[in-house]
C-alpha cells in the first residue's frame, strides 16, 4: 500500500464529522449491561475499578488519620485492624490486579490489533460480571462482621479469627476467575486475531506486556483459588491443612499464597510498564530504543516472577538453603526491570520531548518506580531483609512500586487514551497540575515510611512509640494532599466531558493502530482496514492544523526534515 | 501501651538517621551492607533521574530545534547496562548471604532461653525454670532463643540487634545474638497477630557482666519471699494478664479482675458461675471451659507455664482487688 493511499484513507477517517460511534450507536440500560463490545466493557470496568479505588482510598485515609497520634485518634484496635485489611484487600483484588488489563487492555488491545473485538466477547462480559460478583462478596464480608486477617489471610490467624473470612475468600476466588477469563481471552486474541502483516515483533509493546501478564494470570491464579478453597475447607469443615491444632502446617499456607501473590505483583506492574513504553516513545517522537530487549524483558520478568515467592518468607523459618536460593533468584528479576528503565531513557535521548499530561505521568513513573525498584535491593539481600521485613520499609517499597508504578501508569493511560475513549480533549494545564500534585504528595506520603521502617517501626501497628509521630504526621499530610491531587485529576477529566474540545483521531501523533480510527471509534473499531505499519514509526505522522491532530505524512513531506513543526 | 515499655522504646533510641542504636556486632554488619546498597542506589537513582531531567531540558520540543539522528537499538550498550548491574547485584547478594549465615549460625557455646509467645504477651524461660515477660541477658555472651507460639504466628523483633524470627505454633524456631552494649532495647512482635498486635511489646535488658546471674537468682526467689498478693500483682504485670484484664473495673478483651471475686457472673452458654478459687484456676489452665458472657473465647492456656505457687499468688491478688 502506498503512502499516498494511506494518507487519503486516514484523512477520510479524520474528516468524517461526528459519525456514529460505539458510545452513541445504541441506547438504554441493556445496551450497556448486556454489551459484548470490548470498549463498553472496558468503560464498565474502568468505572467499577475506579469505584473500588475510591473505596480503598477512603480506607487509606482512615488509616492515616488514626496514625496521626501514637495512641487512639479516631478508632479502636479492632476497627483499625479491619480498616487496613480492607484497604489491602480492596486495593489489591478489586483495583490493582484488574485495573490496567481489564480497563486499558480491554479497550486498546483489539484496536491495536486492528480487530473488531476480542476473541471471546461473551467471555469478556462474563469476566466483568465475575468481577462484580467477587466485589459483592468482598463488600458482603465488610458488612457481615468485617475482615481482620490482613489481605494476606495468614493461617492459623485466619482459620481462628471470628471475622468473615469465608465470605471474603469466596469473593477473592470469584475475582480470580474474572482475572483468568481476561488473561485467556487476551492470549487467544493475540494469537489468532493479529493481521497477517503484524508479526510478533511488530506488535506494540503494550501488547507484549499484556501477553506476559496474561500468561501469569492463567498459570498462577488457579493456585490462589486452590489455596483459598483449602482455607475455607479448614474453617468450615475442620479439615487440618494449615492449623497445627488440626495437624496442619501454617507455613505451607504462606508458600501457596505467595506462589500466586508474588507473580501477581507482576500482573500489576508489567502492563504498567507497557503503557510507559508507549507513552515515552510517542512523546519523545522516537521509536522505542531496543524494542526486542524491552519485549523479551516482559516475558523474562513473567517467567522469573514464578521463582521468587520465597523472598516473602525469609523470617518464616524456611531452611537456610531455600532462603539463599530465593534471594539469588530475586536479584535476577531486577535485571530485566533495570533494562526497561535504561531503554526508556535511551528512547528520550535526542528525542523531541513534549511534556503533555501523559508524558508527565510517565516521567513520574520512572522516578517513583526507580525508587521502588532500588529499595527492593535492600529487601532482596538476606541480611538487611531480616531487619526490614514486616516494617514500614516494606510498606513504602511496595507502595512505590504498586502506587507510584501501577497507579501512576494507570492514570498516564487514562490521560493518554481518554481522547480516544471519550472523543474529548482535557485541559493540559489542569492535567499537568494534577500530575505534579500526585507526584509531590506521593513522595511526601511514602518516603518518610522508609525511615520509619529502617528505624524499626513494624507494619500493621495501631499504637506506636511517640518518637515516630513526626514521620507519621508527614505521611498523613501527604495522604490528604495525594487524595486532593487525585480529585484534581478526576475533575480535569470530568470537566472535559462537558467542556472539552472534540478530540481528533490522532491527537498525539502516535503510530499504533488505535489512532487510525476516529475518536471515539465506531462500534466495530474501523471503517476500513487500518494500514500496515511500524507502531513506532512516529515520523510517518505529521501535525495538520486543519484537523488539530496528526495524519499520515505523504512522501513529499517526509523528504523535508525529520522535525515536525507542530506545537 | 504500658508506659514503662513505651519509655524503654523511646529512651534507647540514640541511633542514626536511618537506624536505632546497634547493640550487636552483627547489627553493625547489617548497617554496613545497608549503607553500601544505599550508596549504590543513590548513584543509580541520580544517574537515571539526572539523565531524565537533562534529556527533558535539552531535547524538549521547541521552535527551531531539530531532532538529530539517534539509533533505535545498540546491542553492545544494552548488554553493558545489563551486565554491569548484574555484577553489582551478585556483590549485594553475596554480602547479604554471608551476613545471613552469620546471623543464623550460633557459636558452639550459647546461653539458652526458651520463648513462648501468645496473644499478646511474651514469656521468656531461663534455664532454672524461672519465667518472665522481659528478656534479660548478660552482655558479651552468645544467647540462643528457642521459640514457639501457643496460638497464631508471632515474630520476635529486636530492632537494635537487627534480628527477627517468626514463632510458629507447633514447631520450634531459633535465633541467637550477642549483645555488646549494656542497656534496655525494645522488643516487638512483627507478625500481625490480631487485636493487640501493636501492644505486644517488651524489652531486652542487657546486664553488665557478672550481674545477670545475681539478677536471675534474686528474681527467681522473689515468689517465695514476697507476700502472695504482691507476688500475684508482679505476675499480673509480667506475664501478660495486664494486656486483657484491668485492675479498675473497665472491661478490656477480658473481664476485669476488680470486684469480681465471690460474685456470680453469667457465662456465654447461659449458665452462671461463682467466681471462686476453683473457677480462677480452671480459667487459667483451661480458658475455654467456662467463658464469661460478653467476651470472646480468645484467652490462651497457661497450662505448664504457671506453677501452682504462682497460680495461688494470682488468686490471692484477685481476691485483694475488692
Amino acid at each position: 500500500m502506498s503512502v499516498l493511499q494511506m494518507e487519503t484513507e486516514s484523512a477520510a477517517v479524520n474528516e468524517r464529522p461526528s459519525a456514529e460511534n460505539y458510545l452513541n450507536c445504541s441506547h438504554g440500560f441493556w445496551s450497556w449491561a448486556a454489551t459484548r463490545d470490548h470498549k463498553r466493557i472496558a468503560i464498565m470496568y474502568l468505572i467499577s475499578v475506579l469505584g473500588a479505588f475510591l473505596l480503598g482510598g477512603i480506607f487509606a485515609i482512615l488509616i492515616r488519620m488514626e496514625l496521626w497520634t501514637p495512641q487512639r485518634t479516631i478508632m479502636d484496635h479492632d476497627t483499625y485492624n479491619h480498616t487496613f485489611t480492607l484497604h489491602g484487600a480492596v486495593m489489591t483484588f478489586l483495583f490493582i490486579i484488574p485495573s490496567i488489563p481489564a480497563a486499558w487492555g480491554n479497550f486498546v488491545l483489539p484496536v491495536m490489533l486492528g480487530a473488531k473485538d476480542v476473541a471471546f466477547p461473551k467471555m469478556n462480559l462474563a469476566s466483568y460480571y465475575l468481577w462484580v460478583g467477587g466485589a459483592l462478596f468482598l463488600l458482603a464480608a465488610i458488612v457481615l462482621g468485617g475482615l481482620d486477617t490482613g489481605w494476606t489471610f495468614y493461617t492459623p490467624y485466619s482459620t481462628t479469627t471470628n471475622s468473615s473470612v469465608i465470605t471474603a475468600s469466596i469473593g477473592v476466588f470469584i475475582l480470580g476467575f474474572s482475572s483468568i477469563f481476561t488473561g485467556l481471552n487476551f492470549i487467544v486474541t493475540m494469537h489468532t486475531m493479529r493481521p497477517v502483516w503484524m508479526t510478533w515483533f511488530r506488535m506494540p509493546l503494550f501488547l507484549w506486556s499484556l501477553y506476559a501478564t496474561s500468561i501469569i494470570q492463567v498459570l498462577a491464579t488457579p493456585v490462589l483459588g486452590i489455596t483459598l478453597t483449602l482455607l475455607v475447607a479448614e474453617r468450615a469443615l475442620g479439615i487440618g491443612i494449615f492449623d497445627p491444632k488440626l495437624g496442619g502446617d501454617p507455613v505451607l499456607f504462606q508458600h501457596f499464597f505467595w506462589f500466586y501473590s508474588h507473580p501477581a505483583v507482576y500482573i500489576m506492574i508489567l502492563p504498567a510498564m507497557g503503557i510507559i513504553s508507549e507513552i515515552i516513545s510517542v512523546f519523545s517522537r522516537k521509536p522505542i530504543f531496543g524494542y526486542r530487549f524491552v519485549a523479551y524483558s516482559s516475558i523474562a520478568i513473567a517467567l522469573l516472577g514464578f521463582l521468587v515467592w520465597g523472598h516473602h518468607m525469609f523470617t518464616s523459618g524456611q531452611s537456610r538453603i531455600s532462603a539463599i536460593v530465593f534471594s539469588a533468584l530475586t536479584f535476577s528479576v531486577s535485571i530485566p526491570s533495570g533494562i526497561k528503565v535504561f531503554n526508556w531513557l535511551a528512547t528520550m535521548y535526542r528525542g523531541s520531548i513534549i511534556l503533555t499530561t501523559p508524558m508527565c505521568y510517565a516521567l513520574s513513573f520512572i522516578f517513583l518506580f526507580t525508587i521502588g525498584g532500588l529499595t527492593g535491593l535492600f529487601l532482596g539481600a538476606l541480611a538487611t531483609d531480616i531487619h526490614l521485613h514486616d516494617t514500614y520499609f516494606v510498606v513504602a517499597h511496595f507502595h512505590y512500586v504498586m502506587m507510584g508504578g501501577t497507579l501512576v501508569s494507570f492514570i498516564a493511560g487514562l490521560f493518554y487514551w481518554w481522547p480516544k475513549m471519550t472523543g474529548r480533549m482535557y485541559s493540559e494545564f489542569w492535567g499537568r497540575l494534577g500530575c505534579f500534585g500526585v507526584f509531590a504528595a506521593f513522595n511526601l506520603t511514602f518516603f518518610p515510611q522508609f525511615i520509619l521502617g529502617a528505624r524499626g517501626m513494624p507494619r500493621r501497628y495501631y499504637n506506636y512509640p511517640p518518637e515516630f509521630q513526626l514521620y507519621h504526621q508527614i505521611s498523613t499530610v501527604g495522604a490528604f494532599l495525594l487524595g486532593a491531587s487525585l480529585f484534581v485529576a478526576a475533575f480535569t477529566l470530568i470537566h472535559s466531558l462537558f467542556r472539552g474540545r472534540k478530540a481528533p483521531a490522532n491527537p498525539w501523533g502516535a503510530a499504533s493502530l488505535e489512532w487510525q480510527t476516529s475518536s471515539p471509534p465506531p462500534l466495530h473499531n474501523f471503517e476500513s482496514d487500518p494500514c500496515a505499519g511500524d507502531p513506532y514509526d512516529l515520523d510517518s505522522q505529521i501535525y495538520d492544523p486543519d484537523l488539530s491532530g496528526y495524519r499520515f505524512r505523504v512522501e513529499s513531506e517526509r523528504l523535508h526534515s525529520t522535525n515536525d513543526s507542530a506545537i | 501501651m504500658d508506659p514503662k515499655t513505651m519509655m524503654a522504646v523511646s529512651e534507647t533510641d540514640g541511633g542514626s538517621f536511618w537506624f536505632p542504636t546497634a547493640g550487636t556486632q552483627i547489627a553493625k554488619e547489617v548497617d554496613g551492607l545497608f549503607y553500601f546498597i544505599l550508596a549504590l542506589s543513590t548513584f543509580f537513582f541520580l544517574l537515571i533521574v539526572g539523565l531524565m531531567l537533562v534529556f527533558v531540558v535539552i531535547y524538549r520540543r521547541r521552535p527551531g530545534y531539530a531532532r538529530k539522528f539517534a539509533p533505535d537499538h545498540n546491542s553492545t550498550l544494552e548488554v553493558v547496562w545489563s551486565v554491569i548491574p548484574a555484577i553489582l547485584l551478585i556483590l549485594i547478594f553475596f554480602q547479604g548471604f554471608t551476613g545471613f549465615l552469620d546471623m543464623r549460625t550460633p557459636p558452639a557455646e550459647t546461653y539458652e532461653i526458651k520463648v513462648v509467645a501468645k496473644k499478646w504477651s511474651w514469656a521468656f524461660q531461663y534455664p532454672n525454670g524461672y519465667i518472665e515477660g522481659e528478656l534479660h541477658v548478660p552482655v558479651d555472651r552468645a544467647v540462643k532463643l528457642t521459640m514457639t507460639s501457643d496460638d497464631v504466628i508471632h515474630s520476635l523483633y529486636i530492632p537494635s540487634f537487627r534480628i527477627k524470627m517468626d514463632l510458629v505454633p507447633g514447631r520450634y524456631s531459633s535465633m541467637w545474638f550477642q549483645a555488646n552494649q549494656v542497656g534496655d532495647f525494645p522488643l516487638l512482635c512483627a507478625e500481625y497477630c490480631g487485636t493487640k498486635h501493636s501492644d505486644m511489646l517488651s524489652r531486652v535488658i542487657v546486664h553488665p557482666s557478672g550481674e545477670f546471674e545475681k539478677w536471675l537468682e534474686q528474681a527467681s526467689n522473689l515468689m517465695s519471699t514476697l507476700p502472695p498478693p504482691e507476688a500475684g500483682k508482679l505476675l499480673y504485670n509480667r506475664r501478660g494478664c495486664a494486656q486483657c484484664h484491668s485492675m479498675d473495673a473497665t472491661a478490656r478483651t477480658g473481664p476485669s479482675f476488680s470486684g469480681t471475686f465471690g460474685t456470680s457472673q453469667p457465662l456465654a452458654d447461659g449458665t452462671t458461675v461463682l467466681i471462686d478459687e476453683n473457677y480462677i484456676r480452671e480459667s487459667i489452665l483451661e480458658p475455654m471451659a467456662k467463658v464469661r458472657a460478653g467476651y470472646r473465647p480468645v484467652m490462651p492456656s497457661y497450662k505448664g507455664q504457671l506453677k501452682d505457687l504462682e497460680i495461688d499468688a494470682i488468686i490471692e491478688f484477685i481476691k485483694s482487688l475488692k
